[in-house]
């Protein structure tokens, strides 16, 4: 496969280098010298220009590239950098987006900007983020449909109050599906009277919120519950999104920040977090509001050395678990030597969901579980699909293989799967196969 | 004083809608002949409009309206419009017993019957329905005037500002800050791009309602008469327009003594609901005439209103039921009996919580009982109907905003450092607004209370001893649009035996009322900060 790749920043570095082996990486950078590096850094060819040129990407080569890759540290650049690619040929196109305004036009339109695939960085951050803070317990989390489903899979302890139960006790979310069990090597396609056993790992689809629900029943110790008192230091678009996702799931987190405009902002844009104008890293403040007390702390003000600093000063004043953003990835390794819990880089998290992305599929959204043993994808139904107009039911009885759907959208909303549920043109449907019947099912869809 | 407004093209304008108005008076014209009455009074009254009209149109006759002249213009339309409603009641009662007709016996006297008179068609334009009609009856007052008086109500309550701008493509140019300050409540909802159709629009849904009515209350009489029972004896076309056209602004005035309660039971059930329209806002009809009911029904606003409205409903059945009132005439007893507790309770409330000011029992009366019900009426008093609507008052929003900005202000007190935005709905209401309508709820309270005191060391120094209740409900009734109060000025009783000054400052409250008083003081402060340069 032939990739192209706009930007060598560290996304764009990290991408060539996960895919260089494989595959033919031509990378275009606009600063000669670290376009110079990476020449004898990576098995890649590198181009000093502009990625937004067409004569620059036509040296590339991209009409004869299979993958194209926009990830420099600029949104516009990316997408109109996509956009001049799709001039030139056919190449599946990838843009990084910072901003998530560019993801809402994407989304609205698969084809806005000549982007076939968005990766909105700030977003994918604080859902990452979301994960770290809201599902500790968790193996393995993955979104689908825009964030509209979950799947997570649990590794189910001897001390969990579910262990021993059936799927039928323990499912007690209606928007929850109970879509695989893995035990000892196998893979069992749960019924109702299926028993849960200690070091079963649970595969879960659902709504966030179901799903968050669940993770309190099994883990009441370590999951945060409503109850929990979570406080983001630092009104950043990260900050703000991390926020957003948290009410989302039924949190009511509390967020400091400095600006005042700003802080207006945020308080208008989230009903549910109580926001409180002040500088994060005065003690005097955190003990008055006694946000001391929390039990999460994100630190995702703009500079690293701040969110160094409040994150410190939260560890003293003893706050249980403490994460922190941090851009720079030279940093990742020293917050967690000093006793930071997790530093998120949204640098990396970024350049893994490309990486992710990148391996062809005809599913919107895949995710690999246990060393591939079984994988949940999602689709998008078309009018030609021959699954539409089948009901759940239909589809378990007709296809000769096991099969869970786990979870359905339908214009934006989440449906709770039935076996009586019709599936219509337009829903996006998330399975839980195994892996070897992957090829069927696609064949289907 | 030095004004930097053009006031002749506000005043060119004014000539334009008096002109039009003087159209309107074609209404009780038409019924004058057919009930072959004398047809000079509005005649004559029309003529001297209309030349009043075209010579305030020569002064300027290409008027361009800015900001400050359209809110000259909408005072002055809201003065000059009672000031014109006199003509006919004065010509007509000319040398009658009519408290309102013109005397010319005396300057005391001929000063007296002006005031009367502007004090009616203030409270008429305004959709107060209080009244110094000494006696309200068809054979004192022809049905001529009697369907004027209702009509200035009807004009009144959609805004005769907002009729214009429907139909005046010149006034239509700076239709949104005119209706910005003639709408009630806080903020104007445009519902299209264009100012001029979404006055239609609110006009159109408006007529439609009242046409809806005089059909309703008009069918039922006529069906009543084919198969021979007594579902509606007294609901001919005359009194079916006459009560549709001041339901629907929320206005009370009747041309029959005992207002509703003249009407059989039946047709006070059918009364209940469109008065309870009247004090939704219009914008959500329209929603609703283009199939997006949710917008309704998810409205906060609506839905304080509607739920204001079941609670009070409920707390006055009870009260009713249980007894806590006297038999009334008219109202009969309550006590025990169902169907007439829950229709009175209901009427009151839906009358009176919105401002409309029907009434089907002398709840004047029912202080004999003890106050407890009068307090509830009082409460329902103060709140007032949507913005929007045709109803006056304080306004459901004002008060759902003021209460939660209220409760931001105590929390906040203890955490100085928490941003919390108040909502409504969803919506952040921003800061402005939250300050122009605490300042407002301030500026109603206080001039309710300051009137309240006048009004009763005014009527004493003639001799007339208000309690305390009474001063009040005169002063509310009067700055909410309401009309009637408690005692004499009770939903039978009158206004006449206040001293005249009482009676021009409640001309006045009524007028600030409508207008929300804002506008008007912005135009004086205005006024004040240009002459101070």
């Amino acid at each position: 496969m032939r990739v192209v790749i706009i930007g060598a920043g560290e996304v764009g570095t990290a991408i060539a280098e996960d895919l260089a082996d494989e595959h033919d990486v031509v990378v275009v950078e606009k600063d000669p010298e670290r376009a110079e590096d990476l020449t004898y850094q990576l098995d890649v060819l590198t181009l000093q220009g502009d990625g937004t040129s067409l004569e620059t990407l036509e040296t590339a080569d991209t009409g004869s590239a299979d993958l194209f890759i926009a990830c420099t540290d600029d949104d516009r650049a990316n997408l109109i950098a996509c956009g001049t690619a799709k001039t030139l040929g056919t190449p599946f196109t990838i843009a990084r987006a910072k901003s998530i305004e560019y993801l809402h036009t994407w989304e609205r339109n698969r084809s806005a900007f000549g982007v076939d695939f968005l990766v909105c960085s700030d977003l994918l951050t604080a859902e990452d983020i979301v994960r770290v803070i809201g599902l500790p317990a968790a193996v393995d989390i993955d979104q689908f449909a825009g964030g509209l489903v979950q799947m997570a899979e649990f590794e189910i302890s001897e001390s969990s109050p579910v262990t021993g139960q059936t799927i039928a006790e323990a499912d007690r979310f209606e928007s929850l599906t109970f879509a695989g069990l893995f035990r000892d090597d196998e893979i069992l396609i749960p019924s109702g009277e299926t028993r849960i056993e200690a070091g079963d790992r649970a595969v879960v689809i659902g709504s966030p919120e179901s799903v968050q629900s669940f993770a309190l029943d099994i883990a009441p110790e370590t999951t945060p519950g409503g109850a929990d008192e979570i406080v983001i230091a630092g009104g950043s678009e990260i900050g703000y999104h991390t926020a957003r996702l948290l009410e989302e799931r039924g949190f009511s987190p509390t967020l400091v920040e400095e600006d005042e405009s700003r802080a207006r902002h945020l308080s208008e844009e989230l009903p549910e977090t109580l926001v409180m104008q002040h500088d994060a890293t005065d003690t005097d403040f955190l003990v008055r509001e006694h946000l001391d007390e929390a039990d999460v702390l994100l630190a995702a003000k703009d500079p690293d050395e701040q969110n160094l600093l409040v994150a410190v000063l939260a560890k003293r004043l003893g706050i249980n678990r403490v994460v922190a953003v941090v851009e720079n990835l030279d940093y990742v390794d020293l917050f967690e030597e000093i006793g930071i819990d997790v530093a998120v880089n949204p640098r990396e998290v970024t350049a893994e969901e490309i990486i992710r992305f990148s391996f062809e599929s005809v599913a919107e959204n895949l995710s690999v579980l246990e060393h591939d043993q079984a994988e949940v994808l999602e689709y998008e139904l078309d009018d030609d699909s021959e699954l539409v107009g089948t009901s759940i039911q239909e589809l378990d009885a007709e296809t000769d293989f096991p099969l869970v759907v786990g979870a359905l959208t339908r214009n934006g909303a989440f449906i709770p799967p039935r076996g009586d549920t019709v599936l219509q043109a337009g829903d996006h449907i998330v399975v839980f196969v195994e892996t070897e019947f992957v090829g069927e099912l696609t064949c289907l869809a | 004083m030095v004004w930097r407004i053009d006031w002749r093209a506000s005043l060119g304008v004014l000539g334009t809608v008096l002109t039009y108005l003087a159209l309107t008076m074609l209404v009780p014209l038409a019924v004058a002949v057919v009930y072959m009455e004398d047809i000079w009074v509005f005649v004559v009254s029309i003529l001297l409009v209309v030349i009043l009209g075209f010579g305030l149109k020569r002064l300027d006759p290409e008027p361009d309206l800015g900001p400050q002249e359209a809110l000259l213009l909408v005072a002055l339309a809201w003065i000059a419009a009672p000031i014109v409603g006199t003509i006919p009641y004065l010509l007509a009662g000319f040398g009658t017993e009519s408290t309102v007709g013109l005397q010319t016996s005396s300057l005391g006297a001929a000063v007296e019957s002006f005031v009367n008179a502007l004090f009616e068609s203030t409270s008429g334009f305004t959709t107060t329905g209080a009244t110094v009609l000494g006696e309200i009856s068809l054979e004192q007052h022809s049905h001529a005037v009697m369907m004027w008086r209702q009509l200035t109500q009807w004009l009144g309550g959609m805004g005769i500002i907002v009729l214009m701008i429907a139909i005046l493509p010149e006034v239509a140019v700076n239709g949104a800050e005119l209706m910005r300050s003639e709408a009630p409540g806080p903020d104007l909802q445009k519902l299209t791009p264009k100012i001029a159709e979404t006055a239609r629009a609110l006009w159109i849904i408006y007529f439609g309602f009242t046409v809806l009515l005089v059909a309703i209350l008009y069918g039922l009489h006529l069906t009543g008469t084919v198969i021979d029972a007594d579902l509606a004896p007294n609901m001919n076309l005359y009194n079916a327009v006459a009560h549709a056209f001041t339901t629907l602004p929320t206005g009370g005035f009747s041309p029959q003594a005992d207002s509703i309660a003249a009407f059989s039971a039946l047709v006070q059930w059918v009364i209940i609901p469109f008065m309870v329209v009247a004090g939704v806002n219009f914008a959500l009809f329209w929603h609703v005439f283009r199939g997006e009911a949710r917008v309704m029904l998810e409205n906060t606003e609506f839905r304080t209103y509607a739920g204001l409205l079941a609670a009070l409903f409920a707390v006055l059945a009870v009260l009713l039921f249980g007894g806590a009132v006297p038999k009334t005439d008219p109202g009969g007893v309550t006590e025990g009996v169902t169907e007439n507790a829950l229709r009175q309770a209901a009427f009151q409330i839906g009358s009176l919580l919105n401002s409309t000011g029907y009434a089907t029992a002398d709840f004047a009366q029912w202080a004999e009982g003890g106050t407890e019900a009068q307090l509830v009426l009082l409460f329902a008093m103060f709140i007032g109907g949507s913005a929007g609507s045709t109803g006056g008052g304080i306004k459901v929003i004002r008060w759902l905003v003021v209460f939660k900005a209220i409760r931001r202000e105590l929390y906040t007190s203890a955490h100085p450092d928490v941003i919390e935005p108040v909502r409504l709905g969803g919506n952040v209401v921003d800061e402005d607004t939250i300050r122009g309508i605490m300042v407002f709820t301030m500026l109603y309270i206080l001039l309710f209370g300051v009137a309240a005191v006048f009004i009763m060391l005014d009527s004493a120094r003639i001799g007339v001893d208000l309690t305390v209740l009474e001063a009040m409900s005169a002063s509310l009734a009067t700055i909410g649009n309401i009309g009637p109060g408690f005692g004499d000025l009770g939903p039978f009783g009158n206004y006449l035996f206040f001293p005249e000054s009482s009676k021009l400052l409640m001309t006045v409250l009524m007028w600030f009322g409508r207008l929300e008083i804002v506008p008007v003081l912005a135009l004086f402060v205005a006024g004040l900060r240009d002459s101070g340069r």
